[in-house]
């Protein structure tokens, strides 16, 4: 897009005796690579890049702010919009915030029903991440049969709650539909096949000699400095801290599941691109078992009074969405709107160490740097 | 009578314009036009995850002639996808503005056509036509790949038919 | 919609002459009460023999805490006065129609009258100790009642009183999860909104099934924490009660005694008193450590750094503490750098924007003991400044440039503090309530 050539810090290569500029490069917020509208100030010399500024906000459309004249319930289509990939984790974490200050039991069925969703969306946004990673990184074939897959699952969820991407399918105490006769058993039937088909997508690109050139050793950091940048999600879990808010805090029904935390220890690029895809391969055994174990009856909507009203008070919870800990705070005066909203969106968190990672790096390993942070934009600016 | 051609009104010009062998010559070329249009990649929210879906292997874009663009200089038509924020703005104009003629616009989704459901908020431009001329407008939020292509369909016909005729669909 | 309002038409016509009918009776039992003392009263066989015992026991121990008043006497002879356990049910019985119908009157002496028959029936229900226990509570209930305008100092210290009471006897649990659960529909038919009666249907139902359900100290618990939501309560507008009311339905032994407790502010006229009841708090599991870190905070830095600590009930129990503005700095490196604190995660910070002030809201964890805490810290509006802690946690770079972006708090010693959300040239900081749009026209 835009090149704004600066002439800083001209320097003559002493070897040579070329004169040597410091170039302001501007990857713009208009770029193919697909994460959204995100800028980078780049400052690079030759290859390499000196300094790194993610400038953001291109996308900030005042969810919080908009939440203060919203009921809770009408919240719930905004939280869609934040973390469009995964909008399932997003309508939970208002749902739970909510449903924790006052004490709501949700029943049975629905806590089958929003499991097997959030998983089903988590398989969703990996394959997301998978297909444009592997986009920006060169690859267009994956793309095509990630999204393929993708829209098997939106097709599932198509007939689930009528929308293919924002749900808007919890409500407090609850969820809004139950499940349609035969949607379990195409659930099943999509989870047998998705695991074959994992294997194909195993074949096609992790043995990749190119590939795995391109990732490892990039992006490189250690656990100190993940904890101490606030990161979560499969950033935290690449340098070794076994963490997975859905086994250490477990909400929903998840501690009934039986899934192993996949963690790695080198902390560059290629661990965690083999992290989502063991990721994606646990995912499908929680869903394995919720749908063995998904009651044959019960009610999707618990007793939630017809206006939804927390007690005065505040309330933090948070879960874990495809991109790492999703948080909601609510601040309640008593009212039927918040006072305060305030989500806590891991792509903003996990984006901070972004400059760090590409201070030194070369530029052309910018985008795989940006790519295996997975952030989404919406998310970033809310 | 003098002729006097440098005075001659637009609409007459026009008029003028539209002669039987020059008509042939626009509709072929508005029907290649809209056969081939090159949009730049301008996603920005949600509704670019859909136009990705819509490019993807079930609602395949390709089979129309429309390839995926990255730089403004070599598309035709610019699908705004998504919301447009205050500070986003002033960087869409300049992106139109770098697309060389002939350029078309398509809106998508509600939050492009008319600020959507951020339509109150303090920070989001209520309806990208504030910005830039719109061709056509896709309500939905998100529409589904079908509704996209349904619009791109529609911005074909209406290339081929203000090629053919050499009117504007709107008074401009 | 309109079917629910139809509905309970009939339904209120009932509820309208089981009213009547109770207002009747309570009255006719209240005289009697007021004529015999202490005595029994002949509406009330069976139990009463066992109860009447102990009702002299009952008034000198519900007199002790509660201030002499002639309504007092009167609530006091008349939960003396044990009734049977047929009694009882009636009692429950009307009092829930009786509550279910109070909605559309809104009448005190309804409630009065209503929680006067749930007193009794509390009473005759009870053992000894339990009935000491009611006999407090319903003083505190009736006397509560009995106010037309806010003496809620009154009420609620009457209410803390009793649930002292309560709480000192060893009452079983059964009578005062009944207790709670007539409290609620008493105090639920105070209100003239609408839609109550499903809300107090509920509370009563969850409250019957827990009282079936509760142990001794869990009623303890329960009174106590009565006490303190009671004041808690007391403070925001009547849409509580309905919060209240519905945490009872959810099945938690605590929401029962708030449900209770509110329908005792309620009842009381509740506006805005605070806190002042001083009753023993339940443990909640997380309060040791809530006291370990006062603790380890107090010892080095002195008591008077923390302006409050508490547990957060409604965040599943997180231990909150309230840090003094001048002194976060060092508090918050104390935290990360503590061996037995060790909060090395920042998972959250963000500001609120309160009409008198602004907070920071913090939320850590720690990974080695794997424990969550919340730290506030308040600062004034006109010109908001918390110390920053982006040299102790990198994680709060953003988070406080965020917040400064759009509450306008500023961080000294924060590096890069600009906007990052808007344009820097935005006028204004958005999320606060007095915000005005610069450009609206756009």
């Amino acid at each position: 897009m835009n090149r704004d050539i600066l002439l800083t810090n001209a320097t003559t290569s002493p070897e040579s005796g070329i004169r040597t500029e410091e170039m302001l490069l501007n990857v713009g917020p208009q770029h193919p690579s697909t994460h959204g509208v995100l800028r980078l100030v780049v400052k690079i010399d030759g290859e390499t890049i000196k300094e790194a500024t993610p400038v953001m906000g291109y996308l900030h459309r005042g969810t919080e702010k908009l939440a203060e004249n919203l009921t809770y319930t009408q919240i719930i289509p905004y939280t869609d919009r934040m973390d469009y990939v995964s909008a399932m984790t997003n309508n939970y974490v208002l749902c739970h915030a909510v449903e924790t200050m006052m004490g709501v039991e949700v029943p049975e069925r629905a806590q089958f029903l929003r499991l097997i969703a959030m998983e089903l969306n988590r398989v969703a946004s990996h394959l997301v991440w998978w297909g444009t990673y592997l986009l920006d990184i060169g690859a267009m074939g994956p793309f095509l049969y990630a999204f393929r897959d993708r829209e098997s699952i939106l097709d599932l969820f198509n007939e689930l709650c009528g929308a293919r991407m924002t749900f808007n399918y919890m409500r407090i105490g609850g969820v809004k539909w139950d499940a349609p006769p035969g949607w379990i058993d195409k659930v099943k039937e999509f989870v047998q096949y998705m695991k074959k088909e994992l294997n194909n997508y195993h074949k096609l690109v992790t043995g990749n000699e190119i590939f795995i050139n391109r990732l490892r050793g990039i992006g490189k950091f250690d656990q100190k400095t993940a904890l101490d940048y606030s990161l979560s999600g499969v950033m935290l879990r690449s340098t070794g801290v076994k963490w997975d808010l859905r086994k250490d805090e477990p909400y929903c029904i998840y501690d009934r599941f039986e899934f192993d935390v996949p963690t790695a220890t080198e902390g560059d690029c290629l661990a965690r691109y083999h992290l989502r895809m063991a990721e994606i391969e646990q995912s499908l055994r929680i869903l394995e078992q919720a749908l063995d174990q998904f009651p044959s009856e019960g009610e999707v909507m618990g007793k939630v009074p017809r206006v939804i009203r927390p007690p005065a008070g505040e309330a933090y919870v948070r879960i874990e969405s495809p991109r790492g800990e999703i948080g909601c705070y609510i601040a309640s005066t008593g009212k039927d709107k918040p006072w305060r909203l305030k989500f806590r969106r891991p792509s903003f968190h996990n984006l901070q160490i972004l400059p760090k990672l590409l201070e030194g790096e070369n530029i052309a390993n910018m985008v795989a740097v940006l790519g295996s942070i997975d952030i989404v934009l919406g998310e970033v600016d809310c | 009578m003098e002729l006097d051609l440098t005075s001659i009104a637009p609409e007459l010009q026009e008029e003028l314009n539209r002669n039987v062998m020059f008509t042939t010559l626009e509709t072929i070329k508005g029907w290649v036009r809209s056969n081939s249009l090159w949009p730049l990649t301008f996603g920005l929210a949600c509704c670019a995850i859909e136009m990705m879906g819509t490019g993807g292997s079930r609602y395949d874009l390709d089979r129309f002639g429309v390839i995926f663009r990255a730089s403004p200089r070599q598309s035709d038509v610019m699908i705004v996808a998504g919301t447009v924020t205050k500070k986003m703005a002033p960087l869409l104009r300049r992106l139109y503005d770098q697309m060389p003629e002939p350029k078309w616009v398509i809106a998508m989704g509600s939050c492009a056509t008319a600020g959507g459901p951020y339509v109150r908020s303090y920070s989001v431009v209520k309806g990208v036509d504030q910005i830039v001329p719109v061709d056509v407008y896709i309500p939905g939020c998100p529409p589904n790949p079908a509704a996209l292509i349904y619009g791109i369909n529609k911005l074909q016909e209406k290339i081929r038919y203000e090629a053919k005729t050499g009117k504007r669909v709107t008074s401009q | 919609m309109s079917d629910e309002k139809r509905k309970p038409t009939p339904e209120e016509k009932a509820k309208a002459a089981a009213e009547a009918r109770a207002k009747a009776e309570a009255l006719r039992k209240a005289k009697e009460q007021q004529a015999e003392g202490t005595e029994q009263t002949a509406a009330a066989p069976s139990d009463a023999q066992a109860a009447g015992g102990e009702t002299p026991e009952a008034q000198p121990a519900a007199s002790k805490p509660v201030s002499e008043m002639t309504p007092e006497e009167k609530a006091k002879a008349k939960a003396a006065a044990a009734a049977a356990a047929a009694a009882k049910a009636k009692a429950a019985r009307e009092a829930a129609e009786a509550g279910g119908a109070g909605e559309t009157t809104g009448d005190d002496a309804d409630a009065k009258a209503k929680a006067a028959a749930a007193a009794k029936a509390k009473a005759a229900a009870a053992a000894a100790a339990a009935a000491k226990a009611k006999a407090a509570r319903e003083a505190a209930e009736a006397g509560g009642a009995g106010e037309t305008t806010g003496g809620d100092a009154d009420a609620k210290a009457k209410a803390a009183a009793a649930a002292k009471a309560k709480a000192a006897a060893a009452a079983a649990a059964a009578a005062k999860a009944k207790a709670a659960r007539e409290a609620a529909e008493a105090g639920g038919a105070g209100e003239t909104t609408g839609g109550d009666a499903d809300a107090k249907a509920k509370a009563a139902a969850a409250a019957k099934a827990k009282a079936a359900a509760a142990a001794a100290a869990a009623a303890k618990a329960k009174a106590a924490r009565e006490a303190a939501e009671a004041g808690g309560a007391g403070e925001t507008t009547g849409g509580d009660a309905d919060a209240k009311a519905k945490a009872a339905a959810a099945a938690k032994a605590k929401a029962a005694a708030a449900a209770a407790a509110a329908a005792k502010a309620k009842a009381g006229g509740a506006a805005g008193a605070d806190e002042t009841a001083e009753a023993p708090k339940p443990p909640s599991k997380n309060q040791p450590y809530l006291d370990k870190y006062v603790a380890r905070i107090s010892e080095t830095f002195g008591a008077d750094v923390l302006e409050a600590a508490y547990i957060n009930e409604l965040s599943k129990d997180v231990p909150t503490l309230v840090v003094k503005n001048e002194r976060w700095h060092e508090v918050a490196r104390f935290l990360k750098e503590d061996e037995s604190l060790a909060f090395d995660y920042l998972s959250d910070l963000h500001g609120v924007d309160y009409e008198d002030r602004m907070e920071v809201y913090y939320h850590f964890y720690s990974y080695k003991n794997r424990q969550s805490l919340a730290v506030k810290v308040k600062t004034n509006r006109e010109q908001p400044s918390v110390p920053s802690v982006m040299d102790i946690w990198r994680g709060a770079d953003w988070s406080e440039r965020e917040t400064f972006d759009l509450l306008g708090i500023y961080f000294p010693g924060h590096t890069e503090l600009r906007r990052i959300l808007l344009p820097d040239e935005w006028v204004g900081y958005p999320l606060r309530k007095d915000y005005v749009q610069y450009d609206e026209e756009v």
